[in-house]
């Protein structure tokens, strides 16, 4: 496989982690999260800071990364609870471009010149680069699936999917909107945190514009066109979305126009998402696919 | 006393829906509260559930004061609702709609016994064990909503206007199951409903309502030969 072939799977793979964790929250939860891109360079900058400037190795400094990046999502998925839909989608974009800011102006965080220097992650003495960092990656995400899977069918799913449906009759149910709105932030923003923990070692440079208010809405694209509540949704479509730039590269000039093309034609017609409910490829694919719900 | 509600108040904006209005369950009773459209039958059963609490005014359920205290925790400690228009979850199945009814209460209930009650009480429930709530017809929505409700094996069942939408026979049958489930069981039921003769039938006891005001309360039979009940909510 050539480098290039890998470099695009690795990317994908990273962010393909990211959008699972956005499927927990606005896929099994229904929040709206517009700014998902904060909570992946909150994983990316933690991880940067504790490497290079406190001396810890990615392994040690990994569960601080995810530790980080859940406490800060329960304390940005607080509006949850008391704002819906459109102001929550409002809310999230507006925590974006305050992370992002963040990141920019204070010098801590390296302000505009960002973090470089970040070191590659070693594993049993092998500093991991190329195919060998794909292949981690390749294993962190079908852990975050095999969580996403046990998560679709645990209780707190159920409950996630009640309180998506009919928050109303979900609490009158014993439900506690509030518990499992948070719970679904934490998860998905703990995810995000490793995937963006995993590109900061994989680039070894980082900056604020790496995480601003687009990477945002290419995650959603990816989640939408994917398949939002199901498991596979995510993965499907950060493949296609960072596939297709690659493949379109010849005619560079179009490329947006069939991207947008593309959009727009999986709206009109399938517009749960080619794994979603009643999509064609679901239905050809049913007896295969048994991950998502919905 | 199981229920208690005290002088309680509730508005919407400047629109007040209920003024001054108190009432009481015992346990093993079943109680009408009927009225007219916008005679704020709805509003009580919501502030007794807490999704709309008063904002004057105390509810007490087994002597301890709930009137601030969010849905779920009512929930758990006992009081269930069906909501009008059923409500069910549309994505999910039959099976999983019931699911939810029990959450929380996994290790504290015999689920599979509770289920299988429920499918001899509403056998078109378990033919349709695997189908998704949203291609249920309205009837059998509407049994979902009371078998949620009733898995959890409740202590005060609240059901709003169970009638609404159904055929007539299936409101004979729905109102035949809450009979059943008061006599037999000894639920203790609050039914509100437009539907005054056949609520007034099945219960003990009754509340005329009208613009949030509680106007008559009494027996269930003297209401219903009562001039007033009779000319406007019978018919007569």
């Amino acid at each position: 496989m050539s480098s290039y072939v890998i470099t695009i799977g690795t990317i994908i793979v990273i962010q393909a982690i990211a959008v699972c964790g956005l499927n927990v929250i606005v896929g099994y939860a229904g929040q709206i999260s517009l700014g998902h891109a904060a909570f992946f360079g909150i994983g990316a900058y933690s991880a940067a800071i504790l490497t290079t400037k406190a001396g810890f190795s990615f392994w040690t400094a990994l569960p601080l990364v995810i530790g980080m990046s859940g406490f800060i999502g329960l304390l940005l998925g607080l509006p949850s609870i008391r704002v819906r839909e459109d102001f929550l989608a409002i809310t999230t974009i507006g925590i974006n471009f305050i992370v992002e800011a963040v990141f920019r102006y204070v010098q801590f965080f390296g302000g505009a010149l960002g973090i470089g220097g970040i070191p590659r992650i070693v594993l049993f003495g092998i500093k991991l680069k190329g195919i060998t960092f794909f292949l981690l990656c390749l294993g962190f995400l079908i852990v975050v699936l095999f969580i996403c899977w046990w998560f679709t069918r645990s209780w707190a799913s159920l409950a996630c999917y009640a309180i998506r449906e009919e928050e109303t009759a979900a609490s009158t149910m014993g439900i506690s909107p509030v518990r499992f709105k948070l719970l679904a932030f934490v998860i998905g923003t703990a995810m995000a945190g490793l995937g963006g923990s995993l590109y900061a070692h994989y680039m070894q440079f980082i900056s604020a514009g790496d995480f601003s208010f687009p990477v945002s809405v290419a995650f959603l694209s990816m989640l939408v066109l994917g398949g939002m509540g199901t498991l596979w949704g995510p993965v499907v479509g950060t493949l296609i979305l960072g596939v297709l730039p690659e493949v379109f590269r010849p005619l560079v000039d179009y490329r947006i126009f069939f991207y947008t093309l593309l959009l727009l034609l999986m709206i009109r017609f399938q517009p749960g998402g080619i794994l979603g409910e009643g999509s064609v490829v679901r239905r050809i694919l049913a007896p295969i696919l048994k991950g998502g719900r919905a | 006393m199981l229920l208690e509600v005290k002088d309680i108040h509730i508005s919407y904006g400047d629109i007040q829906a209920i003024c001054g209005v108190s009432f009481c369950l015992e346990r093993g009773e079943l109680v009408s509260i009927i009225g007219a459209n916008g005679a704020g039958k709805t509003s009580i059963l919501n502030s007794v559930m807490g999704i709309f609490p008063p904002q004057k005014g105390a509810i007490y359920f087994k002597g301890q004061d709930i009137t601030t205290m969010p849905v779920h925790q009512r929930a758990r400690i006992g009081i269930r609702i069906v909501p009008e228009r059923s409500r069910v979850f549309p994505r999910l199945t039959v099976y999983e709609n019931l699911m939810t009814g029990v959450y929380g209460l996994k290790n504290k209930l015999p689920i599979d016994e509770r289920v299988s009650w429920l499918y001899e009480v509403f056998p078109i429930l378990k033919e349709r064990h695997n189908q998704i709530g949203s291609t249920l017809s309205g009837g059998e929505q509407q049994q979902l909503s009371i078998a949620r409700a009733l898995i959890s094996d409740p202590e005060l069942l609240l059901v709003d206007e169970v009638s609404m939408g159904l055929m007539p026979k299936l409101v004979e049958q729905v109102f035949g199951v809450l009979e059943q489930l008061n006599r037999g069981h000894g639920l203790t039921i609050l039914l509100v409903e437009q539907n005054a003769f056949a609520s007034l039938n099945i219960s003990a006891r009754g509340y005329v309502l009208e613009t949030g005001t509680c106007v008559l309360h009494g027996d269930a039979k003297e209401l219903m030969d009562n001039p007033r009940v009779k000319e406007v909510y019978l018919g007569h």
